[in-house]
Order: C-alpha cells, then sequence, then structure tokens
C-alpha cells in the first residue's frame, strides 16, 4: 500500500510536470520573439512586424495562461505528495523557488496585462517595455527553477541540522551550483529552438495553403535563422552539459549509455535494450571505442557502469536510455532543417520548395517532444534519488493514502486532457488562420457575431 | 537586539494571504456572479474588468504557498497532506477558470457557453475549496512526530461547510463591490443588488461562524472571554473594535450599495473593512499556532540562513512589487471597456 503511494505520486508529478514544462518552453521563447518582433516594428515601421506581434500573442496569452494555471500546481505538489521533501529540503531550495516567485513571476503576471490590454492605455515605448519586461521575466523564472533543480542534481555548499533539514552554509555556491550555467544555457536554448521550430512550423504551414503570404514568409526566414544557429549550438552545450554528468552524476551518464560494467574502452551503444533484471543489454548496437570518447574524449577513459553500484542505486536504464536518444535524435533532425533551410534561403527556393514546408510543419512540435524527453533524462536519470546521494525519493514521499491521490490523478487527468486538448485546439485554429493582415488582425480572431469581435472591429481605427 | 526573524515572516506571510484574500477574492466573486449576469454582452464586461489583473492577483497565492514552504517548511509539510483534498480541488478550480479568460474569447458554438460555465463553477470551486482549507486549519490539525497524522476527511465538518460559505459570501461581495466602481449600466445597477444581498448574507454567516467557532473552540472562547456561561469583559472589551469594524463595513457596503448618492467605493471599502475584521478576528483565534493547535511559527521556523535570505530579498522586491501592481491597477483604472483586448 505504502509503494502504491509513491508511484502513484511519482506518476501524478511526472504527469503534471511533463504538461507544464511544455507552456515555459514555449513561452520563454515566445516573449522574447514578441519582444524582437515589437522592436523591430518600431525601429523599421513596417506593418508586417506588428500584424506578426498580433498574430502570435494571441498564442502566447492562450499559452500563457495555461502555463500559469499548471504551474500553480506545482508550488502545491511539493507539499501535498513531497512533504518530507520540502520540511527536509525548504531551507536550501526555498529561497531559489522564492526568489523567482519576488523577481519572476509578479513581474510577468502583472506586466502581461499592460502587454494584452494596455495597448492603447500606454504609449508605444512603455507597451515594448512591458513586452520586454515579461520577456525577461520568463527568462528569470528559468534561471531560478534551473538553480533549485541543479542544487538537486548536484547538491553544494551545505550541512545536515539535527533535524536532518539541509542547511546551506553558502548561498551563492548554492544558487550559482557548479551544474547550473550549462543547464540553464541548454534550457533557454531549448526554448529558443521550439518556440523557432513551432514558428516555423505554423509559417510553413500557411504558406503552404496561401503561398507567398507576406508574414509567414517573414517570420519563417526568421525561424530558419534561429534554428540555424541555435540547433548546432544547443549540440556543443549538450554535449558539455552530458560531460558534466559523467563527473557529477555517474549512474546517470551510465544509464543514457547503457553502461553496465566499469571499464575503459566503453563501446557507444546507438540503440539498445538495457534489461535491469538481467543486470545487461539484451540487445545493442555499438561502435567499439566510441562510448569512452564520446564522454570522456579518449577511448582509453575509465567509465562508470552500473552493476558496480548495485541496483537499489540504479535509475530505470530503459528510459532514461531511450528519452535521451529521442532528444538528440530530434536535436540532429533540428540541425538538419536549419542548414536545409539556409541553403534554399540563399538559393532564392525556399518558397517553393513544398516539400521542405510539410517537413518544417511537421517539425513544430518537435521542440516540445525534445524538451520532455530531455527531462525525463535528467529527471528519471537522477533516481533513486530527489537529492543525489542524499535523499531518496521513496523518503520524500508525504504521509498519505493511494487513495487519495489516485483521486487527484484521476482529476488531473480529466482536467488537463479537457483544458489542454482545447487549448490545443484554439492554437491550431490561429495557426491555421495565420496571420491577417494590419487592420483586419483583431476582429477576425473572434467568434462571428461575437459582441468581442463587433466591439474590437468598430473601436480599431489604426495608426494609433 | 536580535531580529526575530520568524515573528517577522509570520507578519509578511499574513499579508500576503490577506492581500491575496481581498485581490483573487473580488475576481472570484465575479466568476461566482457570472450566472446571475443578464446577458452574455455583460458577462464580457465583467471579464474585461478584470482581465488585465487577473494574473498578478493569483500569484499571491503561489507567494502564499511559496512563502509558507520558504519560512515554515514544517507546517507546510504537514498542512498540505491534511488539507490534501481541499487543495487539490481549489487547484482543480483555479485551472478551470484560469485558462477560461483566453478560451471564451475564442469558443465557437458550444465552446463559449462551456468556457462560461467552467469559469463560474472553477470559481466556485476555488472559493469553497479555500474555505474548506481555512475551516480546516482553524479546526485544529492531528500531528504527531512533525508529521500529519489524521484522516483524509478530518476536514469536513459542519464548521468547514459554514466557513467555506462565508468565504463565498464574501468574494462575491468583493466581486460585486469591484463592479459597482467598474461598470455603467445595467450591469452597474445589478451589481447594486447583488452587494445588497452579498452584504447581508455575510452578516449573517460571519456571526454564524464567529458563534460556532467560540463553541468549537474553547481555546478561542477563553481569548476573547466569552463562552456559554462566562462573559469576561476585560478581555472582551480590548477587541471589541475588531467585530464593530466589520459590523460598520457591512453596513456601508450594504447603504454604499443601496444609495446613489454614496462615493463609488463605499461598498468596496466596507466589503474590505468586513474581510479585515474577519481576518483579525479569526487569526486573534490561533496566534501564535501556523498549525493549530499543534506548531507555534517559531517551532516550524526554516534555518536563519533561509529566512534571512529570503527577508532581504523581500524587503528589497516587496516595495518594487506593490508599486508596480499598484502602477498596472492605475493603467487600467476608470470603467471597464466593454471588451478590452490586445
Amino acid at each position: 500500500m505504502h509503494l502504491d503511494a509513491i508511484l502513484l505520486a511519482r506518476l501524478q508529478f511526472a504527469f503534471t510536470i511533463a504538461w507544464h514544462i511544455i507552456f515555459p518552453s514555449f513561452t520563454i521563447g515566445l516573449a522574447s520573439y514578441l519582444a524582437v518582433l515589437e522592436g523591430l516594428w518600431l525601429v523599421t515601421k513596417q506593418d508586417a512586424f506588428d500584424a506578426l506581434y498580433r498574430f502570435w500573442i494571441k498564442i502566447f496569452a492562450i499559452s500563457f495562461g495555461m502555463g500559469v494555471v499548471s504551474g500553480v500546481v506545482m508550488s502545491y505538489e511539493f507539499g501535498t505528495n513531497w512533504s518530507v521533501f520540502s520540511a527536509k529540503a525548504s531551507p536550501a531550495i526555498g529561497p531559489m523557488l522564492g526568489f523567482e516567485v519576488l523577481t519572476a513571476f509578479f513581474l510577468e503576471s502583472s506586466f502581461l496585462g499592460v502587454m494584452l490590454f494596455g495597448r492603447k492605455k500606454v504609449g508605444r515605448g512603455l507597451h515594448f517595455l512591458a513586452t520586454c519586461i515579461v520577456a525577461f521575466g520568463t527568462v528569470v523564472s528559468a534561471f531560478w527553477i534551473l538553480s533549485a533543480n541543479s542544487w538537486m542534481q548536484h547538491p553544494v555548499a551545505f550541512m545536515l541540522d539535527a533535524r536532518g533539514r539541509f542547511i546551506v552554509t553558502d548561498w551563492m555556491a548554492a544558487i550559482f551550483s557548479p551544474t547550473l550555467p550549462l543547464r540553464f544555457v541548454h534550457m533557454v536554448l531549448a526554448a529558443y529552438l521550439s518556440t523557432a521550430l513551432v514558428v516555423g512550423g505554423a509559417s510553413a504551414f500557411v504558406l503552404l495553403g496561401r503561398p507567398g503570404q507576406r508574414e509567414s514568409r517573414i517570420a519563417l526566414r526568421m525561424a530558419i535563422g534561429m534554428v540555424l544557429v541555435v540547433a548546432p549550438l544547443q549540440l556543443l552545450i549538450g554535449d558539455a552539459a552530458g560531460k558534466q554528468v559523467g563527473e557529477t552524476q555517474p549512474s546517470k551518464l551510465a544509464a543514457i549509455e547503457a553502461f553496465w560494467d566499469t571499464k575503459a574502452h566503453q563501446a557507444f551503444n546507438v540503440i539498445a535494450w538495457p534489461d535491469r533484471d538481467a543486470q545487461a543489454n539484451r540487445f545493442a548496437l555499438s561502435v567499439p571505442e566510441l562510448g569512452s570518447w564520446i564522454t570522456h574524449g579518449r577511448a582509453d577513459a575509465v567509465v562508470q557502469g552500473l552493476k558496480p553500484m548495485g541496483r537499489a542505486n540504479q535509475p530505470p536504464v530503459a528510459v532514461v536510455f531511450w528519452a535521451f536518444r529521442i532528444m538528440v535524435g530530434l536535436g540532429l533532425l533540428m540541425i538538419l532543417q536549419g542548414l536545409v533551410g539556409g541553403v534554399l534561403w540563399l538559393t532564392g527556393k525556399l518558397d517553393g520548395a513544398r516539400l521542405y514546408l510539410r517537413f518544417a510543419a511537421l517539425m513544430a512540435p518537435a521542440g516540445f517532444v525534445a524538451v520532455i524527453a530531455g527531462w525525463t533524462t535528467a529527471e528519471v536519470g537522477r533516481q533513486p534519488w530527489v537529492i543525489y546521494g542524499w535523499m531518496r525519493t521513496a523518503e520524500a514521499v508525504a504521509p498519505i493514502g493511494a487513495v487519495q491521490v489516485s483521486a487527484s490523478l484521476l482529476a488531473f487527468l480529466i482536467v488537463y486532457a479537457v483544458v489542454f486538448s482545447v487549448g490545443a485546439l484554439y492554437i491550431l485554429r490561429l495557426v491555421a488562420q495565420g496571420p491577417a493582415p494590419p487592420g483586419e488582425a483583431e476582429a477576425s480572431s473572434r467568434a462571428p457575431g461575437s459582441p468581442l469581435g463587433a466591439a474590437l472591429a468598430e473601436e480599431e481605427p489604426h495608426g494609433d | 537586539m536580535a531580529i526575530d526573524l520568524p515573528l517577522i515572516w509570520a507578519g509578511v506571510l499574513a499579508v500576503a494571504v490577506l492581500l491575496y484574500v481581498l485581490l483573487d477574492g473580488f475576481d472570484l466573486g465575479i466568476g461566482m456572479l457570472f450566472p446571475f449576469a443578464g446577458s452574455d454582452r455583460e458577462r464580457d464586461q465583467m471579464m474585461a474588468s478584470i482581465a488585465p489583473v487577473w494574473d498578478g492577483n493569483e500569484t499571491w497565492l503561489v507567494l502564499g504557498g511559496g512563502g509558507l514552504m520558504i519560512a515554515f517548511p514544517s507546517a507546510y509539510a504537514i498542512l498540505m497532506p491534511a488539507l490534501y483534498l481541499p487543495v487539490i480541488l481549489m487547484l482543480t478550480g483555479l485551472i478551470l477558470r484560469g485558462v477560461a479568460f483566453e478560451f471564451r474569447l475564442h469558443g465557437r458554438g458550444r465552446g463559449k457557453p462551456f468556457w462560461t460555465w467552467a469559469f463560474a463553477c472553477g470559481s466556485l470551486m476555488a472559493a469553497v475549496a479555500q474555505g474548506f482549507v481555512l475551516g480546516g486549519f482553524i479546526q485544529g490539525i492531528k500531528v504527531a512526530d512533525d508529521r500529519f497524522i489524521g484522516r483524509p476527511f478530518d476536514w469536513a465538518s459542519p464548521y468547514t461547510l459554514l466557513v467555506a460559505l462565508g468565504l463565498v459570501a464574501g468574494y462575491v461581495l468583493l466581486g460585486a463591490g469591484w463592479l459597482i466602481i467598474k461598470t455603467e449600466g445595467p450591469l452597474h445597477e445589478r451589481a447594486r443588488s447583488w452587494a445588497q444581498t452579498a452584504a447581508v448574507a455575510v452578516g449573517l454567516v460571519l456571526a454564524a461562524v464567529s458563534v460556532a467557532t467560540l463553541f468549537v473552540h474553547p481555546e478561542v472562547a477563553a481569548r476573547w472571554g466569552v463562552g456559554p456561561h462566562v462573559l469576561e469583559e476585560r478581555r472582551l472589551l480590548p477587541l471589541a473594535p475588531i467585530p464593530l469594524m466589520g459590523l460598520v463595513g457591512l453596513m456601508m457596503a450594504f447603504m454604499g450599495a443601496r444609495s446613489r448618492e454614496a462615493h463609488a467605493h463605499t461598498p468596496m471599502v466596507g466589503a474590505v473593512m468586513a474581510f479585515l475584521s474577519g481576518y483579525i478576528g479569526l487569526g486573534l483565534g490561533f496566534v501564535p499556532y501556523v498549525v493549530p493547535y499543534a506548531l507555534t511559527f517559531e517551532q516550524a521556523a526554516s534555518s536563519p540562513q533561509a529566512l534571512t535570505l529570503m527577508l532581504i530579498g523581500v524587503a528589497i522586491l516587496l516595495p518594487f512589487i506593490l508599486g508596480y501592481t499598484a502602477w498596472v491597477y492605475w493603467i487600467f483604472r476608470g470603467k471597464a471597456p466593454d471588451a478590452g483586448y490586445h
């Protein structure tokens, strides 16, 4: 019975956080994109940027709303499901989460109001400032979450007090813990990349139906430029972060690569079927020597395997192994997308390349899948620990019954299914419409005949 | 003189929760009034009056929960499992109503009525659940070894139901007060009658909750100096201004909503006074407990290192937050537009 509650609590947390992470990934990138669009519009005075801003802000508003509501859930789940963790770890990570609320959440939520509704109330400059502040807030929020998570992945600068609580001895060292810089950059780049894929995919979709649509042509090129630069950069950052994992979390690295024995000259498993019961790979397609080389830069480097760590200290290997491969595989596809797009753009063939446009449209959700796969690698890979090396997940769970957790899990399943599928539907519907030329921008998004649509159509003279 | 960190934090948290209740209170109240609006156009107006600020309002809830975790982790670790079901109910309600702000604009056909309904029900669920949390909290929680040891439905009782009713009525009063300030025309007239009904309801339920609290808790009764057989004036008299303020507030709300001569802000100010009275009144019943009647805020406090760091953060950042929150409210001052989007 006790075990069930733990499993259910983990399922619930995994479900709610996996849904949640999609929205910050999107809104971090989209807020910055909106700031760029508005800035370009203010500088160049080209209406196309304004039309793109007005288009994407609608999608931003829906996504942000879903991010907020799924995020509030997270801040309470720490207590409802992981109360022991909260009581022991709060003296360390509590302030980081607190600073997230104080430096990011209030900033975002307050200026979001100005961004969405204040266009006619404040001047252009001030409105642009509000957009920039929201964009800044989303990145600050990512910083603090990554700070807390990095400390949990690789706890430093603390001691345990008499009640078993984690007491930080040096705040700067704990907040800027060694794995934070790479992981923070990795996450922000992931957000930018995911957003570029959505913007590119949505624009490509519009161009397939309405070739030459002006705003979508601009947005597609902006997205390709972003992917072209960021996707290869992300590979380098990810590789550096992976090497760091080898030092700070050997069991995670071993699971990522399905290494069972500690040895030099590890082979690299391209694909494998890791089996924890057998403590071996049932099947593996491997390249000799490459495993040591990829993880440590030399073939004769000794890389730790899972077997000597003992079963009780191993993460679920197959999940980690495959999640990592999904992330990297999609990342490689993104690099390809950027390169091909760049070549087509340079040679002037982009607008007619229907196959490429279809590919770009298909890749629209790839960033989110990669983000979820990446976080699965990070979070499942550190199991059985919630604070790596110091507190096991099983010790962190709240004294609640399986019935309560199942009831709440069921409630979340139903509500999330309704809310997020409807949200996705509304976003897809907007994407299908595509950006409207300035002037039609407002009324077209409203339900036909709704008072809102009518009211806005009346009171929106342009060039305000 | 040493700084009493836990005491300061108890104060910070008390203010954050109060701000949450007042701010999100009026927009939850408007959600619950949604079904009573005369038309969809009126509902659009109601939503437009809160759309720019609701998200900021709800952030105080995150600060409330987060602040409890930061400052009093042991209390957070006991209260959340103890109040598990109401908390989940609240979160579910907040999801439904939170997304409705955007979804209602995009719904077609049956979509819009569905999200209208979700906004109203979600708001009601959140308000009722918060009432359960508050009632369950005041009622007391079974604790041993810093762990909750009670049962999943310990919080459920006629008393918590009464508290939930009171909170619902109170939020509706705040919501009606807000609408009186922000709207014109038929909706404004409707809000005036809603405010009058709500003021009477709050008065009745608040009185019932007060009496019930005295019966449920001899401890509280002793603090107030009243009980079935005792009346200690020297205890009661110094505290008398608190219920008096509530009574005056409710009268202001009622009369202000009734009379066109009164300033449009009068009902809202009255509602805030009633909330302050209830908040302080209930608070006096369980100070210094942060888990009634098991754990004081001193016992539940986090490490001095964490409290110090966060206090510095709060001292620097909170003035800014209050400043730009006030600025946003100021930008959107005056009557709400019929629909003001983007």
